[in-house]
């Protein structure tokens, strides 16, 4: 357990601050260890956790269930430090679950509990803020859709009323004037609603409101099997097919104790790493499309689609979705595609080389994103960001590296690390990502053993949990599963790095012009679905 | 005769008219292919605007009068200041009546329109880039009489027939003034016409749009109108500056020979402006808003040394 060596000391700060650790054990949730706590203590627990220098990671809620309601809401919030994983556990009763909110030591907690509180109605008595966030206009007050009681399918009206009264926060002044965009917007992304407070050209403000893809993933998780979680946890976030699939499959292989077969887990990676060389490559181009650079686009657009056809030769999907079942993976490489992907491999290394020259080098180009977009390295490491959006701001920390599952546990997988912050860094460590994730795959191909692809999943015992772990391409995935008595999930909650994103987004566009805002926004490149569920 | 120049005069107007959507669709063809890519047919930019013609015309409920006239004032400018730049000859008799002063006020007079479009329906996005254009225009239309003044003082005149007249009279002189003037000119040209690096006309994100985001409510016919105004000051831009700095080739005699030739150089001429064209936004990516005014700036810097140049190595030469 040597990346919990501070557990030790975090918990002898606990214990000055008089919090009482009921119980704690290393197994539930391995490889975090779980801390039960009373909730009167809840707060004081995120207060001493951040003075101690950790990173939030994530809370969620669960009520036991079997054919009424529990009486006992269960709240988990994951704490991260060198590596190592605590996650603390506290109960409040049904009736009235309410305790201290995490949101004034960590603003990453800031709209993850207002999301608890819209979806299971967790009161918290001392959150800035008190407006809702993903709940929409077509649920009744004080419906909660996670509680037992309510039908997946809700109780919606006839007629939904428009989201017209959100009330954002409005900046008063000479020459002060607010633009609102979308949610519906031009060019196929998806749908979120940005509210503009700016001067002439300069945004003095941002504020998002989203959950408009809110899909109710969380809810229509239970009662599913393992498999049918699988092919849900693809669909969290469609770009993130693989590592959300991974994340939910290792939690569920960590809560049964499943034996992954090592030629699955190499097959996961390398799908892993597919994954990522996809979206860099499609992300960096349309960066540069955003400051009407054309030519990038056209040239990273191509290599992706090239890439993404063989993803569907190889392995069965172009975003491979799918491939992963709980045990392992759907289906094996055909036999010459060892040589076909270091074919493939090669050639994308030398195609890259030039292309991101220009991207690396370019004036032109290099005027727009240097400088543009900066998130200085406290708030990277205050909201928790991960992934390229972190690594861009100095916050060297990657699952893949720092807290490694098999089989990276076998290989060393090399984090760029850039400091300036800017929409110029995240490109940079984008691109050498791309380049590490060529090598990682090549060193994953040399390793492949042979072997099984898939074991079965063994039949769960009511009431385990797992939590899964995975560096998707976005930065740090959680996935917590917990079964209930009939072997079928009883909770999923998958936390996709999007959540500490785009609040990085509102602090990173301050002080940019108007015009600056896509390319900003391109360069973190939230997902919406991940986020709003 | 007289009647043989207005009509020729009539056909040099529709013929603006006819060309001006085959210059963008060769632009974006080059572009494509300097992409790698196959791009759209030449003619798509006339598809485009057929099938524009045909689509139902949508207004916004909160859209005056003005909305709707603004397409039909818009295009009318700009046609009427085209028929003022000599395409194939010059002595026609459009251009005794109209000088460039008076093509800078009609383009003044369309932009006026667009720009009051943009804000009429109330969106943020017209109003944003209506203060764009503005804020462009102001800078790049001091700087594009600049130019044209150094031209019209080599002439004597500023009446643009009268200056590609006396150009190639002189023969092939290198003249400073000359170079400055159509540096400058190039300069205004990409900001006046939304070319990258000011603006980019084939982005779909509105928060950086300038000329699109002051027409995004338009539709069917309207759209149609707005967007074949923009093409037409496209081709007078690439005429003016084709025609004023390289005028060989241009009928000087209204006779079928003369003015076959005159097609030819001229679209030539065009052929190769719209190629650097599309070179020159192949390879530089649109600068940020706030560096517009240094870029025009620029220009207006161009001009005015071609302007001290013509005064300091040219008058008395």
């Amino acid at each position: 357990m040597s990346r919990l060596d501070w557990l030790s000391e975090y918990l002898a700060r606990l214990i000055d601050e008089h919090v009482v650790v009921r119980s704690g054990d290393a197994q539930g949730l391995a490889p975090a260890h779980r801390l039960v706590l009373d909730s009167e203590d809840w707060g004081a627990a995120a207060r001493v956790a951040a003075a101690f220098g950790c990173r939030w990671a994530g809370v969620w809620g669960d009520v036991e269930a079997g054919d009424s309601e529990g009486t006992q809401l269960t709240l988990r919030a994951a704490l991260e430090r060198d590596g190592g994983f605590v996650v603390l556990e506290t109960e409040v009763p049904v009736t009235f679950p309410v305790l201290a909110s995490h949101t004034n030591h960590f603003p990453a907690a800031d709209r993850m509990e207002r999301h608890l509180r819209d979806l299971l109605g967790v009161g918290f008595h001392d959150h800035p803020d008190a407006r809702r966030w993903v709940r929409h206009q077509a649920w009744q007050e004080n419906e909660f859709p996670l509680r037992h009681y309510v039908a997946a399918s809700g109780h919606p009206p006839l007629r939904t009323r428009a989201d017209s009264d959100y009330p954002f926060l409005r900046i008063q002044g000479n020459g002060v004037y607010e633009i609102p965009v979308g949610p519906v917007h031009a060019g196929i992304i998806e749908p979120g609603h940005f509210r503009f407070q700016a001067m002439g050209e300069e945004v003095l403000r941002l504020e998002e409101r989203l959950g408009y893809t809110h899909k109710g993933i969380e809810k229509i998780a239970v009662g599913r099997d393992p498999a049918a979680l699988a092919r849900l946890a693809a669909r969290v976030s469609g770009d993130s097919t693989v590592a959300h699939a991974w994340a939910a499959c290792q939690a569920m292989e960590r809560a049964t104790h499943c034996q992954v077969p090592p030629r699955a887990l190499f097959l996961r990676a390398l799908m892993a790493e597919r994954e990522r060389v996809a979206n860099h490559l499609g992300d960096i181009g349309a960066i540069c499309n955003d400051v009407g650079f054309a030519f990038a686009h056209m040239q990273c657009g191509r290599l992706r689609e090239l890439w993404q056809r063989s993803s569907h030769a190889l392995f069965g999907h172009r975003f491979m979705m799918d491939a992963l079942i709980p045990g392992g993976v759907a289906r094996d490489l055909p036999a010459d595609a060892p040589a076909r992907l270091r074919a493939e491999h090669a050639a994308l290394r030398r195609e890259i080389a030039p292309v991101f020259a220009v991207v690396d080098d370019h004036p032109s180009l290099d005027d727009r994103l240097i400088g543009t977009g900066c998130l200085s390295a406290a708030d990277a490491r205050l909201l928790g960001c991960t992934g390229y959006v972190g690594k861009a701001s100095g916050q060297a920390f990657d699952l893949r590296h720092d807290s490694p599952y098999a089989p990276y546990d076998r290989l060393h997988v090399d984090v760029p690390v850039q400091q300036e912050g800017d929409v110029a860094a995240r490109v940079r460590v984008r691109m050498e990502e791309v380049r590490i994730s060529l090598l990682l795959m090549d060193r994953l191909l040399d390793l492949l053993p042979s072997g099984p692809i898939a074991a079965t999943l063994p039949q769960p015992a009511g009431g385990t949990t797992g939590l899964g772990l995975v560096e998707g391409w976005r930065g740090e995935i959680l996935a917590f599963v917990r079964f209930g008595a009939d072997g079928r999930i009883a909770r999923y909650f998958p936390r996709d790095p999007s959540w500490f994103t785009w609040p990085a987004l509102e602090r990173l566009i301050h002080g940019n012009i108007v015009p600056d805002f896509p390319v900003c926004n391109k360069s973190v490149n939230g997902s919406y679905s991940g986020h709003d569920l | 005769m007289n009647a043989t120049a207005w009509l020729l005069a009539i056909a040099q107007a529709l013929l603006y008219v006819a060309l001006a959507p085959l210059l963008v669709g060769w632009v974006r063809k080059v572009k494509a292919r300097l992409q790698n890519r196959r791009g759209p047919p030449l003619l798509q930019a006339y598809r485009d605007l057929y099938k524009l013609f045909g689509k139902e015309t949508r207004v916004a409920h909160t859209a005056s009068p003005l909305f709707r006239a603004a397409p039909y004032v818009v295009f009318i400018a700009t046609w009427l200041a085209a028929m003022a730049i000599p395409l194939l000859a010059v002595d026609l008799p459009t251009a005794a009546i109209a000088d460039i002063i008076v093509v800078v006020g009609l383009l003044a007079l369309a932009r006026f329109f667009l720009a009051l479009a943009g804000m009429d329906v109330g969106t943020a996005f017209g109003g944003m880039g209506a203060s764009r254009e503005m804020l462009i225009a102001a800078l790049a239309e001091p700087a594009m009489l600049m130019a044209v003044f150094t031209l019209a003082m080599t002439a004597h005149s500023t009446n643009l027939s009268s200056v590609v007249d006396a150009h190639l009279a002189a023969g092939l002189v290198l003249r400073p003034s000359y170079l400055f003037a159509l540096g400058a000119l190039l300069l205004v040209a990409l900001a006046e016409t939304g070319r990258i690096p000011v603006d980019n006309p084939a982005t779909h994100l509105e928060l950086t749009m300038v000329h699109e985001a002051m027409i995004l409510e338009y539709s069917g016919r309207h759209l149609a109108l707005m967007e074949w105004a923009a093409q037409i000051k496209l081709l007078l831009y690439g005429v003016l500056i084709v025609n004023v700095f390289l005028p060989w080739g241009i009928a000087r005699e209204l006779l079928p020979a003369d003015l076959g030739l005159g097609f030819a150089a001229v679209v030539v001429k065009l052929l190769l402006l719209g190629a650097v064209l599309a070179v020159g936004e192949t390879v530089l990516a649109k600068m940020r808003l706030f560096r517009v005014p240094a870029f025009l700036n620029l220009a207006l810097l161009l001009a005015l040394l071609g302007l001290l140049g013509h005064v300091i190595l040219e008058v008395g030469a």
